[in-house]
């Protein structure tokens, strides 16, 4: 490991402008729009509708260009840029896909382009694409044309590492949580699902498993090298030592260089427990997170647990959590939040949002004391991106 | 020769329900639909050249599952959306 630990980054200013959510659903794309204020909503769209849209993203680079991936029950996946913030769409010339198998070998094929991250801020045209099955793509303009990061999908132990298509999640295997280090854009994290926490030093040439302290309770052995599920992974852009896992066994956090997760969920309350799918940090504060806790008990039924969503915030790094729930339900209130479908705004109060898969979203403007639905009835929710519009 | 396009693929040939295109197999008819409407055959083509899941082909009145099958300038390819679920 040679990523040196660095001091933490002076914050930002808070946003003060417009907020746009970016909503990605089963059946096409929407957005939430509001004034600097945050009171009133209004919902445009849908995009692509009747297409699966499993992310939405605004280019924190320009704040002008949109990316979305969208493949619907019939076509293959494709992915989708907009420069006029939705109002025309061009598709990729070369859409993420595997390498051409040889001749009487079985070669994989992409399902769904799952996750998009822009790339570092000194290569405004690069971006990467996370794929189900687990696929790590690289654009390097804009989105138009996609390669394999062929370090990771032509390593030799990629087939150990993915495991087959009983290791992935119910609608398929999937690498998400693509990280890139603001301090050095060769440093790239990624997820799977299967597969664990894996680190690049050489901008994807190679790779490495980072799953030291993570369990893996669904193993005959508990904490192996890779094989891991991480649901969300997380790095703080102020302090890119510290990184954040919901984990299916749990909620970590590792601060480099040291390479070994810690358990955090382990003060939250028992009867909730540490398992869900997003996390999301406070743009300001590495020590400020929150969790969308959900039933991983018996069969898994990824519900709120008990049917009383809430989130749960720490703003200690994880040694305490305290329930946010106001304006939630109090009961009957089976929520699925998946883990692209909580994110958070710049603003002061930081402004928080979800979605859930019975096609609603709640947003809190005052970091999760209080919660309100500012919509219902949209399609099953996917994901959730606040984008600050700066105006 | 003619190809008639599934409602799901119309928005690549401007809404266009019937279409030309020219090859000596379907293989070549496709890569020449391709080029007359770009990104048209990856919706339904995957990257090892297989007919997606939920695409079905017909050669007239025949189905086809491999894009070597030979055409000739009389034959008609229908495309269509199979049944996918919700």
């Amino acid at each position: 490991m040679t990523t040196k630990p660095q001091a933490r980054t002076k914050p930002p200013a808070a946003a003060t402008g417009t907020v746009a959510l970016l909503i990605g659903t089963h059946k096409g794309a929407f957005v939430l729009k509001t004034d600097k204020s945050r009171r009133a909503w209004k919902v445009s769209g849908p995009m692509f509708f009747g297409h699966m849209v499993h992310h939405l993203i605004l280019d924190p680079r320009d704040r002008r260009t949109l990316l979305l991936t969208a493949r619907t029950g019939h076509l293959g996946p494709s992915v989708f840029r907009s420069t006029d913030f939705g109002k025309s769409w061009k598709e990729a010339a070369k859409p993420p896909a595997f390498p051409k198998a040889p001749e009487g070998a079985k070669g994989r094929v992409v399902d769904h382009v799952f996750w998009l991250t822009p790339g570092h801020a000194s290569e405004p045209e690069v971006w990467y694409a996370g794929t189900s099955p687990q696929g790590l793509f690289r654009s390097e303009d804009g989105g138009d044309t996609w390669a394999p990061v062929s370090g990771f999908s032509e390593h030799p132990l990629y087939s150990q590492w993915t495991g087959g298509e009983q290791d992935g999640t119910p609608d398929g295997p999937k690498l998400h949580s693509i990280l890139v280090d603001p301090r050095d854009a060769r440093h790239l994290y990624i997820g799977m699902s299967s597969g664990g926490v894996f680190e690049s030093l050489d901008e994807g040439a190679d790779w490495r498993p980072l799953n030291a302290g993570c369990r893996a309770d669904f193993r005959p052995d508990p904490y192996p090298e890779y094989g891991h599920d991480p649901h969300c992974v997380r790095l703080h852009p102020l302090a890119p030592d510290v990184l954040y896992q919901q984990n299916h066994c749990g909620i970590y956090r590792m601060q480099r260089p040291a390479g070994k997760w810690v358990r955090i969920g382990t003060s939250m309350p028992k009867k909730v427990g540490d398992i869900g799918f997003p996390m999301v940090l406070h743009p300001r504060d590495p020590d400020t997170v929150w969790v969308f806790p959900m039933d991983g008990s018996t069969v898994w039924p990824r519900t709120s647990p008990e049917g009383k969503p809430a989130a749960y915030i720490t703003r200690n790094a994880g040694k305490s959590w305290q329930r946010l729930d106001a304006g939630l339900p109090r009961s009957q209130g089976w929520f699925t939040v998946k883990r692209q479908a909580m994110t958070a705004d710049a603003h002061e109060p930081v402004g928080l949002y979800f979605g859930t898969t019975c096609g609603e979203v709640w947003a809190s403007t005052n970091e999760g004391r209080s919660w309100r639905r500012i919509a219902q009835h949209l399609p099953h929710v996917y994901a959730v991106e606040a984008a600050e519009l700066g105006r | 020769m003619k190809v008639l396009i599934p409602t799901p693929l119309r928005s690549y040939c401007g809404e266009r329900a019937e279409v030309e295109a020219a090859g000596a197999t379907l293989a070549e008819v496709l890569e020449d639909l391709d080029r007359r409407y770009p990104g048209i055959r990856f919706r339904m083509i995957d990257e090892q050249d297989a007919i997606r899941r939920h695409i079905r082909i017909y050669v007239n009145r025949n189905e086809v599952r491999a894009l070597g099958v030979p055409l000739a300038n009389s034959d008609e390819v229908f495309i269509f959306q199979a049944l996918s679920g919700g």
